[in-house]
Formats: structure tokens, sequence, C-alpha cells
């Protein structure tokens, strides 16, 4: 009977993923360096930039709905919390009486990018410091859902999404508290706090801009993460509670534990990818994380696919181009010089509504279902998860 | 005399004014197979659930190796509703969930297969050895728990080896044939190392053939992996044949027990549910 004990063993090769994704990061450095700004690159940099974001976002949404069957709509509301804990630490000190003009400087004081960048030089230091700030933001989100999904979590299907829901709708009103000013501003902007514009590194005279690098690096970082959480035993838990929760508890996996962690890794990563979005926009507003956000990121979660984390990620990168930037001359009035009447300003979302439409009727499953892009070739739908780059 | 493994005491299940299960008493040894009979709605499942931790039940006592498992007396709204018996005999509450008390080592299947659907036969398998793992979760993710890991996918091989399931390994679990299903759920509840297997209807849908192949298959567990097992099942041959005792209700009440030559000749049984099979 015990002829053969080795099993075969799933060999992921790592090396082709690192390859790429070293690959994807250094081109990022270039574009930012060597490419002249034409109105090519002026669309081309924001995009990938915010398209990077949203894959991180979506993917930390897919966790949650792809891959714990946990319905929920709490992802604005977590990525609010995650902007504001990051500005609100990285704004400098001496613009602190501007931002909080209406709240006598508000409560906080320092900044700790500017405290890194007094001890290791500015570059270091914001880069540094900023890393610390996403960190924290991840972690104020975290602890916002660990308190949160005690009561939220015992809840099922539609129910966890209209109480998670509720909890952003909260979160977007709290914000905008003037109660909370001298910390959160009220419902006036955060600003001066720094952006991935402020990210360089300098070698001798020259200076490499990080801008596009930045959020690349995070989004690849917090993606791996997940991805290895996925393949984990803890990420078979997950799927388990997903597939068949009777079965998974009566199999001795914990629902409520189980599914807390998947809820607060997720939110941890929204944080992150809330501080990301606020490096990008360089002004924070609670009243800019609407529901309306959480249903766009569920629709590319939906369109890459739920339980596909390379499907999350080129959903992310596609819906943001096409929202962004190759669906605009549909708003100009012009095709190909004439001007067609009924091009004007809307327009874009019509053609990108209806495109949406095609693909949820004719994918039912998304771009990619529930698979995974892969280096290896197997003739079968089930396996071949792999750490994917971005796009 | 043999050691006892599951010892239900005057265990009653009540919902709203409906009792399913009537002050049930019954013990099961080491090393036993123990079926459970009785007509559709006798409250064999409902048995099945106050054991493992999907209901509490309403009053009674459950031990499991002589340890107090589950307990329970008529609170809250059952205060006034109850109509069972042994009133003020339990005075104490003691529930857990059902993942508790597959980790003390009580592992079962369902009526109804409840396999977890987009995973392989493999990784079904792999998931259920989930609880006896050792690793945080950061431990996971950073892979720090390789060995344990590696452990866990060898003994999964090794069980579907063992159960003759390895050449499907890397099949999805639901594009099995349903005999192997069945097959595959019961290496699924092994997996989690239980020292009591119970058996839900695990012949049910099956042909004669598989019905006899499984019988061969529940005896021959018991004996490679050391376990009691105790079943619910309708197929009388797959019962009488496998059982060393048998425990009969109707009614949620228990109307009779003993080995399966002196249940067959039981005029109750006969009337309340053997005879009645036939008719049908």
């Amino acid at each position: 009977m015990e002829k053969r004990l080795q099993p075969r063993q799933e060999k992921r090769s790592v090396l082709p993923a690192i390859l790429i994704i070293c690959a994807v990061l250094l081109v990022t450095v270039l574009l930012d360096n060597i490419l002249p700004a034409n109105t090519f690159t002026l669309m081309l940099i924001p995009v990938l930039r915010k398209g990077a974001i949203y894959s991180l976002v979506c993917v930390s949404m897919n966790l949650l709905n792809g891959f714990t069957g946990l319905f929920s709509l709490g992802q604005a509301g977590f990525m609010l919390i995650g902007a504001y804990a990051y500005s609100i630490f990285s704004i400098p000190a001496d613009q602190h009486a501007a931002v909080y003009q209406y709240f006598e400087g508000g409560a906080v004081r320092f900044s700790i990018p500017e405290m890194l960048s007094g001890v290791l030089g500015p570059n270091l230091g914001s880069f540094l410091g900023a890393i610390i700030c996403i960190i924290i933001a991840g972690l104020v989100a975290a602890v916002f859902a660990a308190l949160i999904g005690i009561p939220v979590l015992r809840l099922k299907s539609d129910y966890l999404a209209i109480a998670t829901l509720g909890f952003a709708e909260i979160m977007r009103a709290v914000f905008q508290w003037n109660g909370l000013g001298r910390i959160t501003n009220g419902s006036n902007l955060l600003r001066k706090y720094t952006a991935f514009t402020d990210i360089n590194l300098r070698l001798g005279s020259l200076n490499i801009k990080l801008a596009t690098f930045f959020p690349f690096l995070i989004a690849i970082l917090s993606i791996t993460f997940i991805v290895l959480l996925i393949n984990s035993t803890y990420g078979r838990a997950f799927k388990a509670i997903r597939d068949d929760e009777v079965a998974a508890e009566a199999m001795g996996i914990n629902l409520f534990r189980h599914k807390m962690y998947a809820f607060i890794v997720s939110s941890f990563f929204a944080g992150v990818g809330g501080a990301l979005l606020a490096m990008f926009q360089t002004t924070v507003q609670a009243a800019a994380f609407k529901t309306a956000m959480t249903y766009e990121i569920l629709l590319m979660v939906v369109i890459g696919g739920i339980g596909s984390i390379s499907g999350s990620c080129i959903a992310a990168f596609l819906y943001i181009a096409c929202s962004e930037w190759w669906l605009r001359f549909l708003d100009g009035g012009k095709l190909f010089g004439m001007s067609v009447p009924f091009f004007r300003d809307g327009f874009r979302k019509v053609v990108f509504s209806v495109i949406i439409m095609i693909i949820v009727l004719f994918f039912r499953k998304g771009i990619m279902g529930d698979r995974e892009l892969s280096f290896r070739r197997k003739p079968r739908q089930s396996k071949g998860k792999e750490a994917d780059a971005n796009g | 005399m043999a050691k006892s493994v599951l010892r239900l005491e005057d265990v009653t299940m009540q919902f709203g004014g409906v009792i399913a299960v009537d002050n049930l008493s019954m013990e099961i040894f080491e090393g036993e197979i123990v079926a459970l009979i009785g007509p559709n709605g006798a409250g064999k499942t409902t048995a099945f659930n106050a054991v493992t931790g999907v209901y509490e039940p309403t009053n009674g006592a459950v031990y499991f190796h002589d340890k107090l498992l589950v307990t329970n007396y008529p609170r809250g709204k059952m205060k006034k509703l109850y109509a069972g018996e042994n009133r003020g005999k339990y005075t104490k509450a003691v529930a857990h969930t059902p993942d508790y008390i597959t980790k003390l080592g009580i592992a079962r299947t369902f009526q109804n297969i409840r396999l977890f659907k987009s995973m392989t036969v493999f990784d079904n398998v792999l998931t259920a050895m989930h609880l006896r793992k050792t690793a945080g979760l950061f431990s996971a993710i950073f892979r720090a728990n390789r060995k344990e890991e590696q452990k866990m996918r060898a003994d999964a091989d090794e069980l579907l080896r063992i159960v003759d399931l390895y050449d499907v390994r890397d099949e999805l679990a639901t594009s099995l044939p349903y005999g192997k299903q069945r097959k595959l759920e019961i290496a699924r509840a092994l997996a989690t190392k239980p020292t009591l297997l119970l058996l839900d209807e695990p012949a049910a849908g099956m042909n004669p053939q598989e019905t006899e192949e499984l019988t061969e298959f529940i005896r021959w567990i018991r004996e490679k992996f050391d376990l009691t097992i105790f079943l619910i099942e309708h197929h009388m041959n797959l019962v009488m044949d496998i059982s060393d005792r048998i425990y009969v209700i109707d009614f949620g009440k228990l109307i009779a027990q003993g080995v399966p030559a002196e249940i067959q000749q039981n005029q109750k049984v006969i009337d309340a549910y053997l005879g009645v099979e036939e008719d049908e």
C-alpha cells in the first residue's frame, strides 16, 4: 500500500513571477523618468497609478467576497479610514495651521515623514515615512474592522452587505462631523501631505522620480501577501467557508474566527488602498468616499471574475483606463475630425454602461472566472494559482 | 467492560411545540458499529445534530469518552413550552460549536453530500486537516509552516491512497460519480482524525452493488483507523449486515434496541418501521 509516499508536490514556479514583478517595477521607474511629458504620457501615467491602487482594493475585496464568500460592501468606508489615517500623520508640521485653519491647527501636530526626513534625509525619510503612514492607515482600518466585525460577521449574505454598507455611510458622516474637526478637519479637505510626487530617489546629481514606482511597489507587495494567504492553509479554510459553511464547520473550521481573519486582512488592505488613493489625489475629503465607490470596486471584481486575483487586477486596469482615458473621446464631440452630435458630455458613461452590461451578460463569470494567469499550462480548469504580476 | 465512547442521557430536542427527539438514551462502546434506524422524520438526523453541536438539545446530556460534552435544561421560552420528561434533572448548560466538537474527535458526514464544490478531491481532504494545524496566520502566510504543510499534503495523499481515491486526486470533487463522492465525504471526515465517526445515511441513493462495497469499506476503515462508528441508514441489508447493535426510534422515542437478529424479530419495530418499508 505504501509505495510512493512522496506526494506530487505542486512546483510553484516563483522565479518567473519575481522576474515579471521586477520588470514591471523597472518599467514604472522608466516611465516616470525617461518618457517626455506629452498628451499620451499625461493620460497613461495617472491611469497606471490609479489602476495599481484599484487593483489592490479589488483584490482585497475579492478576498472577502470571492474567496471567503462574505458579501461585504464596506470597502469605501475602510478606504476612507485609511486615507484619513494616512493624511493625518503625514501633513508637515508647519502646514497644520493652513490645513486645519478652522480647527486651530488640529490635534495631531507631527508628521512621520517629516520626522524621519530629519534623521534620514528628505528622500529616504519621505519614502519610509510614507510607508509607515500607510501601515498605520491599514492598521487603523483593521482595528475598525475588528470592532465592527464582532457584531456584523454573525450576519449572512444580504444582511451582512447592508450592515457593512451602513457602516461605510456612518464612517463618511462621522469623518465630516465638526466635533472631530481637530483630527479630521471636518468637511474640509486634508492636503499638503506626502504624495506620490514627493517620493524620489537622489543618486548623486541624478534625481529619480518614484511617483509611479511607489504605488506599484505597495500594490504588488500587498497583493503578494494576499495571494500567499489565499494559498495557505487558512486560504483553503476561507474557500471551504465559501463553498459550504455547514460542512466547513463540521470539518472543524471555526467560522467566526476565520471570517474575522478574512475581514480584518481585507480591511487592512482596503485601508492601504485608501492611503494610496489619498497620495494619488493629493487631497482627501470624506464626501468623495461614497457608496458608488464600493459599487465601482465591486463591478471591477465582478468583471474580473469573482475568485480570481489576476482577474481583479486586469479588470481594475481596464476599468480605470476605459473610464478615464480610452472612452474620453466620446465626450469630445468629434470622431476622426467630424463632429458627431450625440458625442457630448456624459455619452462616455452611456457607452461604458453598455460595455459593462455586455460583459455581465456574455461573460457571466467575468474575464477570468475563478482561474488565474499562470505560467504553467494545465489541461483542466482545476488549479494553477500563481503570484501574478499586475496587469 | 468496553469503554464508552458516546453516551446520550435523556436527550430531548423540542422545536416550538414539536418534540423531534424525545428522551433518548443510548450508549456506544469503543470499536462498535451502531446503527440508528427509524421511519422518515423519526428524529435520527436531529439526534446527530444534537451530538455534533448543530443544535443545542432542549434537555439532557451527551458524554463523549465519559466526559461531559453537551448538556442543557429547558431555559428561556422553552421553560414554559417544554413538554418532555425529566424536567429539573439537568441544571447545567454546556454547549459547543460544531468545529470544537470536531476537534475533540467526532467527525460526521451529511445526508445530502456536502463536499467543497470548487475544490479538487485532494483539496477537500487537505482542507479537513486544517483543524489540526499549529501554525498561526502569519507563519502560514510567510510559509514558516512549510514542514507542517508538507506533512499535511503527504497525509492527504496517503489517505487518498488508502481509500483508493488517489487516481481522481486532481478531479473536481463534484465531478466524481455519486458513490465516490460519498466515499470522499467519508475520507474527508477521516482527515479530521476522529475517534468517533457519524455517518448520516451513507448509502442513500446507492445501488445494491455500491451498497455492498460501502459495507465492506465501513468495516475496513473501522479496523484501519480504530474507529467507533455510529450511523443512520435506511438500507436494511447494510444495517443488519454491519451493525453490532441497533437502536430504533419512532416519533423521537426509542422503541427498541439490541443486536440485529433481535431487532428483526421485534414486533414493535416491524409495525413501526420494517413492515412499512415493504409496502413502499
